[in-house]
């Protein structure tokens, strides 16, 4: 599924858009910086409420085709801005991690 | 952080700030893209972003910045990350995972998981720790590229 079959699916907030025709294969859930490092796997979702510059190197150091904020996790103007320069989608949500995750889950495998 | 590559790219060199979150990843994107760029396969740049980037975030965290030397061979990535930080007391205690003396307020942005040096080790074919307490700390790794 595609991050543009995605946002027509969930009505996320979009607070930055890099190619969202990418194709999404898994969802990933984690906060801890360094377990996200290492264990999220390329071309994931990766729906955290760890919201800050840091997020946005490890979303594209991992790879990850996205960043789902969950929670109503804040971004600073300026992280906005440098996802945005970086071409990171980054997308944002009032749900819980589980509730958002579980819903992208059922869109992979509808 | 500033490159230097020498073309045709053997080696590049990275400045890492102390203190500095908000640029802290920049050499290993840096890397990971150049790396990109010379269709070397995923599966390796990935190990050497993990790994950088884990060594990056150490220096900024516990060791004021350093410095990064990445040396780019047909057969390997081998990157030195050296700092003039207070080194490593017990190595082997750091070297555990979930072991960790990162300061609360480190801890609030998302690191501090003590995942760090385990970390680096695996993503890499050889790790070599040089530290001195007082003087600072030297991490050499490599990842072999076939």
């Amino acid at each position: 599924m595609t991050i543009d079959a995605l946002i027509k699916e969930i009505p996320f907030t979009i607070l930055s858009a890099g190619d969202t025709s990418r194709q999404i294969t898994k969802v990933f859930c984690c906060d801890l910086l360094s377990i996200a490092m290492s264990k999220a796997p390329a071309d994931c979702a990766w729906v955290t409420v760890m919201g800050n510059i840091n997020t946005l190197a490890v979303a594209s150091l991992a790879d990850a085709a996205c960043v789902i904020l969950a929670e109503g996790t804040v971004l600073e103007d300026a992280v906005v801005e440098k996802a945005k320069m970086q071409g990171i989608t980054v997308l944002s949500t009032e749900k819980p991690v589980f509730d958002t995750a579980l819903a992208v889950h059922r869109l992979l495998e509808s | 952080m500033d490159a230097q590559s020498n073309t045709p790219g053997v080696e590049l060199k990275y400045v890492v700030s102390p203190n500095d979150f908000t640029r802290a990843g920049e050499a290993s994107s840096n890397v990971k893209n150049i790396l990109k760029q010379m269709g070397i396969s995923p599966d390796v740049i990935r190990k050497v972003s993990i790994a950088m980037y884990e060594g990056e975030i150490n220096m900024v965290i516990h060791a004021n910045g350093g410095d990064i030397t990445v040396t780019i061979t047909p057969e390997k990535i081998q990157m030195v990350l050296r700092d003039d930080g207070p080194g490593i007391p017990d190595v082997e205690k750091a070297m555990q995972a979930g072991y960790s003396t990162a300061p609360e307020q480190v801890r609030s942005l998302g690191f501090g998981a003590g995942m760090g040096l385990p970390n680096m080790k695996k993503y890499t074919d050889e790790m070599k720790i040089d530290t001195v307490i007082g003087v600072g700390t030297t991490v050499t790794m490599c990842v072999y590229i076939s």
